[in-house]
């Protein structure tokens, strides 16, 4: 019935060949400047002459997206014999419904991307199945593939691209692909026979294959789903595979029983010559007993003091000269300390640096640290959001500010921020309204307030942020005069 | 001891590498041959050549160097205590099995790890060369995935980056306590400063050089790493928030987890039992939550006290079932995120639903065209001419889809 209603279509189309993109556009294009509905067009493959194609119309155009033109040449590779009409109708429907590909949920765009996808995928695993095999001693490699679709053409500059550096043809049942290192050919369809049955490299793909499978994982149905079983005549491992199966229980379950065994025999050699029980000191320090900055960031490496360590990466303790003019604490490290193991090198650290600079404060004279050593953070996706130490965080790190300071002795200490501040003054203090400002401690220690770099940073209007900028630069002209006097 | 053939070595060095989970080959920078008229080539997508009947895709040739160790993990087949045959290839005999195996398209490229012996640079050094040699002598522009031994030094680190596509450094448990206990030699913190080392080393070589405003060359294809699930008592909220912590410290392109499978020769100190596939399973798709569908690590795991996913329906669907106060949501009108929580809807079906709203409204039978079964979506939205009613609230609505998808996986 549907034949012969196909031989009353008004106008047969013949394409030369099954891949020939080029005659269906040329074909499609005429009929759809010619008004001839979809419904009246014919499209067979074969070496006839097209007789009734109207005449190009000359001076017009017929505008589709290339996004159209792209993806029809890969669906024309489909070896459904509908193809070709289905293009045709998609064109005609285009032209009133422009957005025809977006709607998803038309039936000739369901269609389409279905004969779209099975294309695509087909290329895929003529890509992943094809084997090649090395004929004689002139180091020619031949494959033999059965494809769903007529993709070899299409596929063939991926095995150039890849194969570049071999000579090697590719023989399917429809059209076979040659590459000679300098162009590539194409000749009729093969037979299984004219590619070479063995290779001697087989052997070792097949020990590998058997030995990399684990037997306590088997997994069949997902296996199948990406290499189904059409195409396993031609794939030399795939005959291991029902002896695999059949064997995987048995061989899981001896896995299962077989008891521990004793220790190999050369373990306790290595064991003694790699890891003498004594080369790994119980790291019980905690830095009570350190003489200097050095011996306390070495104790503090190890610190448990309270849960931040879990999450970071290291102990970024303070860094500068044993004895130093100048005290800076900051908050705690974040995103860069925490990776390269160094306070005040992330973004903050390049304003503090830039401010004491233009302050005219000797950098190599100042010692940098933090109220807390180890970055505290929520994860979210690629990035880590700082968060705030809590107070019982900051009590806990105290016991390392403190050793620096008495190990430092500084004439006077800047603390940068509130948090800061809280450490070295043991409670919360508004720190925008005491900034600027001197405080002395009950022990002598002179501290001076200020905000935390990275508060400029955060500021959006660029005139707020350079008053902020020039305010902190006020703080730290005032630090100098103090430390001046 | 008599002398190994290839093929005994391969045996034996291949066996010791399948506990390894990643197979990967895709992310690394487009490149082939055309120029160099070597062999081999990347572009983008990797490709599985086969499947094991273990479901694991094989894409890449994934061996030792050598399975003799000096360290002791318990977990692991190679560990120095087990009685397990050893075997070691030369440079020379790994070099030419990657090129005979991939001049006959069996495979992507190498993934290559080793047992360490001696010292860490001694055994780093040697990984090294093989991808020089690969690269330099044999004109191979493969895959290459080095696994990168904590310890080594940073020149070796800068050489291994140079010729890999991608390096990575195993975590090896979730936890530190973990790792302390099964793996005693090994020395956590030294694995997460190799891992920010690799991540800033990663960055910087991105960045353009001021000189030739070329971008060099340096594992373009990131760091993974790999955790081994069920060899400690860490529940499924650990393992997340270590991957959590994980993905946004290091930037790492994967977390692998690797149910824990019973070795032959094991130690006494582990459970003999089958691996938690459905558990890793659904590690899997948390992951994927996190990674591509918004939810936060402590989100995923909401309402549930043991801090185990559910393993009888997808992390998705629970969520769904335990916050249908966020249910019915209009697949016409609501925005981006809110659809990627709806159950049964990929972030691909998402992104074509957004598309396809802004030229028709969608019915229920059009969001059934896009996706794949529509009975896990039906009761958490609204379409054109369609409402779930009191579907969404209904108490018997976990079982009704858990038996519905069984149905369907019956055919």
């Amino acid at each position: 019935m549907q034949t012969a209603l196909l031989d009353l279509s008004a106008h047969t189309v013949h394409l030369a060949g099954e891949t020939d993109f080029a005659a269906w556009r040329d074909a499609a294009r005429r009929l759809a400047l010619a008004q001839i509905r979809p419904e009246d067009v014919a499209w067979r493959v074969g070496d006839e002459p097209n007789e009734g194609l109207p005449e190009p119309v000359p001076d017009s155009c017929l505008r589709v997206s290339r996004e159209f033109v792209e993806r029809a040449e890969t669906v024309a590779c489909h070896s459904d014999p509908e193809r070709f009409a289905l293009l045709y109708r998609m064109l005609w429907r285009m032209r009133s419904e422009p957005a025809l590909l977006k709607i998803a949920s038309d039936p000739d765009v369901r269609r389409f991307e279905a004969m779209e996808k099975s294309v695509r995928r087909d290329i895929h695993k003529m890509r992943a199945f094809v084997r090649f095999r090395m004929v004689g001693d002139d180091q020619r490699y031949v494959a033999w593939f059965e494809p769903e679709h007529f993709i070899v053409e299409r596929n063939a500059p991926f095995f150039v691209r890849r194969f570049t550096g071999m000579s090697w043809s590719i023989l399917t049942p429809f059209l076979c692909a040659h590459w000679d290192m300098t162009e590539v050919t194409f000749s009729p369809g093969a037979e299984k026979r004219d590619a070479p049955g063995d290779d001697a490299v087989e052997e070792l793909w097949l020990t590998y294959y058997q030995n990399i499978f684990n037997p306590a994982r088997l997994k069949m149905k997902a296996m199948q789903k990406e290499m189904p079983k059409k195409y396993w005549r031609n794939l030399p491992e795939a005959p291991l595979i029902p002896r695999l199966v059949a064997g995987a229980d048995d061989a899981a379950k001896e896995m299962l029983a077989r008891m521990p065994t004793v220790p190999a025999p050369h373990h306790a050699k290595v064991q003694a010559r790699h890891w003498p029980a004594d080369a790994t000191p119980a790291s019980e320090n905690d830095g009570a007993e350190a003489n200097s900055i050095a011996e306390l960031r070495d104790a503090a490496k190890a610190c448990r003091r309270c849960p931040l360590w879990r999450d970071a990466t290291q102990t970024v303790f303070g860094e500068g000269p044993d004895k130093p003019d100048v005290v800076f604490v900051g908050e705690q490290p974040g995103d860069q300390e925490d990776l390269a193991g160094r306070p005040f090198v992330g973004p903050a650290g390049k304003v503090f640096d830039a401010v004491l600079g233009d302050a005219g404060i000797d950098r190599q004279k100042t010692y940098v640290t933090n109220a807390v050593k180890h970055f505290k953070f929520e994860p979210r996706g690629k990035r880590r959001i700082h968060s705030r130490p809590n107070a019982g965080e900051v009590q806990a790190c105290r016991w390392w500010l403190d050793k620096e300071l008495a190990l430092a002795k500084p004439a006077l200490v800047v603390a940068l921020g509130a948090t800061a501040a809280l450490s070295l003054l043991g409670k919360a203090v508004p720190i925008t309204k005491m900034r600027g400002q001197l405080v002395e401690r009950d022990d002598g220690l002179r501290v001076f307030l200020t905000i935390h770099p990275s508060f400029i940073l955060r500021i959006r209007d660029p005139d707020d942020k350079e008053a902020e900028r020039a305010r902190f630069l006020d703080d730290m002209l005032e630090v100098k005069k103090l430390l001046a006097a | 001891m008599a002398v190994l053939t290839t093929r005994e070595k391969l045996a034996i060095l291949s066996d010791a590498a399948k506990y390894d989970a990643s197979c990967a080959s895709s992310g690394a920078a487009k490149r082939d041959s055309r120029k160099s008229g070597g062999i081999g080539s990347t572009e983008g997508m990797g490709i599985c050549h086969s499947y094991a009947p273990d479901g694991r895709c094989i894409s890449l040739l994934k061996i030792l160097l050598t399975n003799f160790c000096i360290y002791d993990c318990s977990y692991c087949i190679n560990r120095s205590s087990s009685n397990v045959k050893r075997a070691r290839f030369t440079v020379d005999e790994i070099v030419r099995l990657t090129v005979t195996f991939y001049k006959r398209n069996y495979i992507e490229g190498l993934f290559l790890s080793s047992g360490v012996i001696r010292s860490p640079d001694e055994t780093m050094a040697e990984l090294v060369e093989v991808a020089r040699r690969l690269r330099e002598e044999e004109n191979f522009s493969g895959y290459i995935h080095l696994k990168t031994i904590p310890e080594c030094s940073p020149e070796l680190l800068d050489a291994a980056g140079r010729y890999a596509d991608r390096l990575s450094i195993n975590i090896e448990l979730p936890t530190d306590e973990g790792v302390k206990k099964l793996a005693p030699e090994k020395k956590p913190e030294t694995i997460r400063l190799s891992m920010a080392a690799l991540r800033s080393r990663i960055e910087e070589k991105a960045e353009p050089t001021l000189k030739t405003k070329k971008r060099q060359r340096f594992a373009t294809g990131g760091q993974s790493t790999q955790m081994i699930i069920g060899a400690d008592a860490t529940p499924d909220a650990g393992i997340l928030q270590t991957s959590a912590r994980l993905y946004g410290s290091y930037r790492l392109r994967r977390v692998y987890y690797s149910a824990f499978s019973p070795i032959p020769d094991s130690s006494s100190a582990l459970p003999l039992k089958k691996p938690p596939l459905m558990r890793e399973h659904r590690l899997y798709q948390a992951d994927w939550l996190m990674r591509f569908y918004g939810f936060a690590q402590n989100e995923i795991l909401d309402g549930r006290p043991d801090g185990m996913l559910d393993l009888d329906i997808d992390p998705k669907l629970a969520w769904a079932l335990s916050h249908r106060a966020m249910f019915p949501v209009d697949v016409n009108r609501a925005d981006r995120e809110s659809l990627l929580r709806v159950p049964g809807l990929g972030a691909k079906v998402v992104a074509r639903i957004v598309e396809t709203r802004r030229h028709r409204r969608l019915r229920l039978e059009d969001v059934g065209r896009l996706c794949q079964s529509i009975s896990k979506v039906r009761p958490f939205i609204i379409a054109e001419g369609w409402s779930p009613g009191g579907l969404t609230d209904q108490p018997a609505l976990r079982e009704k889809i858990v038996s519905s998808c069984e149905q369907l996986s019956l055919f």
